[in-house]
């Protein structure tokens, strides 16, 4: 055995014992930032080349108008993360947006007051819930995989939203409802301030709380964390309820965003929200990944969209270049996961 | 001195197949015991019998020297039973430490009690003199196969446990390593707690042990002290059930 430094039985500054470089060895951007973060360089490197290549870029306008468009990703991408980190993957999310946005569409379409909404806003998010609570049972009771049933859950939930509106798209909505998205606290818009709020939420949940740390196990290993008494069902359910949730409220925003409600709005959003996952760090073989990082693979998509949309690129090439994207953050990934694995024995 | 743990008479049948018959067994309090036996003699069967995770046919349960209930494994872990599997059932994207209290943390109000687990474990990890481990902090992905099986044993030890179980800790580990853990393994049982120890392989129970427990398909040969046999007797032990005076008596060793 190689290892044989000691941490100081008196406890002498555990943390400063961290793995200190070899004078030969550079220091890998990984552990600069800290596990899990290596998308940060590369938003910093868009955002330096947009805004030297773009004279609109850094403009507020600009700006506002590119959290707007990531937030709606952002927000489903951090319950897309939730299920990732337990090894699973939720494809239903696009069609729960669209689900939600219709249900609560037809609400504020009916309604006759402001708080006639509420009921329709509760209805759309019970409804994201209640998806995702479905596909938790099927994945943790009946041990089918998550790619299936959600896969499945993909297909009841948009065929419901097409039942649901026969078709047709429902609109005028009033423009009240589209404060909800619209609207704006303080000059910052408000769907930027409800995503810095997710985000808040669940980083905290993830890093400080039981329940984050029993969703990194189930990710890890299930079976050794069954053993030691982490409900693994209970932290499955709970987190494709809570991306069914996030979905929701990323449809409902949707919508107030679009002022209708499209039966066909969100689809392909469950692979946006899985790159922004990836991009950002998140292992699909589960408990690598965090929230800070879902949420920077989700300004990097945007930032390519946006960029590319300012600098007129055609669209057709952003879209190779985003898949380019996440092949190169998974071989990355790989690469540093297997170079600390030969160092380590 | 009675026993830490004592297991008296038991049978256990999975089905129609008997795989405990009339089996005793016991742990003492500072000594290695040494569970030895063929493949299918029952060895795991017995450990998790100890273990509450499979229900007894019949038997009796005596925790230092009282007779308890063991219902299932929550009932044998507050008694201060603890089982280190073979496939050590730890999380290679948590740390040494987040593995040392899974399923058990710390809390303060609604967050981790991070500060004050990270000072047990390695108090935990100091008193067992491990000394191999950079740092608690560590994910245990990057621990070589003696390290995880420490972190595993420090896991075990941390809940002021009184009998601690280990699954063949040394059959994946080179010489080196499998040295450390049988020293390891000592030092648990020289801080006063019972060691039961399964293993396929002679020279570590000889190595380590106190006590050697034989089991031989499904009853108990013989539950003898190390000093007083030796390597081929145990031999014998394990292959067919008795040697010379020592084992079952009446030739295929089937009971009466």
């Amino acid at each position: 055995m190689t290892d044989t430094k000691t941490t100081a039985p008196d406890g002498a500054a555990p943390r400063a014992a961290k793995r200190e470089p070899e004078p030969n060895e550079i220091l890998t951007l990984r552990e600069v930032l800290g596990r899990d973060l290596s998308g940060v360089p590369v938003l910093l490197l868009f955002v330096l080349i947009l805004s030297l290549a773009s004279d609109t870029f850094l403009t507020g306008v600009n700006l506002d108008n590119l959290g707007r468009q990531v937030s709606i990703y952002a927000i489903i991408a951090l319950g897309q993360l939730l299920v990732i980190l337990t090894a699973g993957i939720d494809l239903s999310v696009g069609s729960v947006v669209g689900l939600s946005g219709v249900i609560v569409a037809q609400a504020v379409f009916d309604a006759t007051s402001t708080a006639g909404v509420i009921p329709g806003l509760v209805l759309a998010l019970l409804a994201g819930a209640a998806a995702g609570a479905i596909n938790g049972v099927l994945v943790a009771v009946f041990r089918m995989p998550p790619f299936i049933v959600t896969l499945g859950m993909l297909g009841i939930a948009r065929g419901l939203t097409l039942l649901y509106t026969g078709g047709r798209t429902i609109q005028p909505l009033p423009a009240p409802f589209a404060e909800i998205a619209g609207g704006e606290f303080l000059g910052v818009a408000n769907l930027i301030w409800l995503t810095v709020l997710v985000l808040g939420v669940t980083a905290f949940a993830l890093r400080r709380t039981l329940w984050g740390r029993y969703v990194y196990a189930v990710g890890s290993n299930a079976e050794s964390a069954r053993l030691a008494g982490v409900p693994v069902r209970g932290v499955l359910i709970s987190v494709y309820t809570l991306s069914g949730l996030l979905a929701a409220l990323g449809g409902i925003l949707l919508a107030s965003r679009l002022g209708n409600g499209v039966p066909t709005a969100g689809t392909g959003y469950e692979l946006q929200a899985i790159a922004a996952c990836v991009i950002g760090g998140a292992s699909l073989f589960g408990a690598r990944g965090t929230a800070l990082g879902a949420l920077v693979g989700a300004l990097i998509v945007g930032l390519l969209n946006n960029g590319g949309t300012l600098l007129g690129i055609d669209p057709f090439w952003l879209q190779t270049a985003i898949g380019l994207l996440i092949l190169l953050a998974v071989a990355l990934d790989l690469l540093q996961g297997r170079r600390f694995r030969t160092r380590a024995t | 001195m009675a026993p830490v743990l004592e297991l008296r008479g038991i049978d256990k049948s999975f089905g129609p197949v008997q795989v405990l018959h009339d089996v005793n067994f016991s742990a003492q309090a500072g000594e290695v015991t040494a569970l030895v036996g063929d493949n299918g003699a029952g060895k795991s069967t017995l450990v998790k019998c100890a273990g509450g995770i499979y229900p007894i046919d019949a038997g009796q349960f005596y925790f230092d020297g009282k007779p308890v209930q063991v219902n299932g494994p929550r009932d044998a872990a507050e008694l201060g039973i603890e089982i280190v599997y073979q496939d050590l059932a730890l999380c290679d994207n948590l740390d040494i430490v987040q593995n040392m209290f899974l399923g058990r943390e710390r809390k303060r109000g609604l967050v981790l009690d991070e500060d004050s687990m990270e000072k047990l474990a390695e108090e935990t990890l100091a008193s067992l003199s491990v000394r191999t481990v950079k740092s608690i902090r560590q994910l245990v992905s990057s621990l070589s196969g003696g390290q995880r099986q420490t972190v595993a044993i420090a896991k075990a030890v941390l809940w002021n446990s009184k009998v601690v179980i280990l699954d063949e800790p040394t059959a994946a580990l080179g010489v080196a390593q499998t040295s450390q853990v049988l020293e390891l393994v000592r030092r648990l049982a020289d801080n006063g707690l019972a060691v039961v120890l399964i293993s396929h392989n002679m020279n570590d129970v000889f190595a380590v042990s106190d006590r050697i427990a034989a089991l031989y398909l499904g009853r108990m040969a013989a539950q003898v002290k190390t000093a007083d046999v030796t390597h081929a007797q145990v031999v014998e032990l394990i292959t067919s059930g008795r040697s010379g005076e020592l084992g079952l008596h009446n030739g295929s060793g089937v009971a009466s």
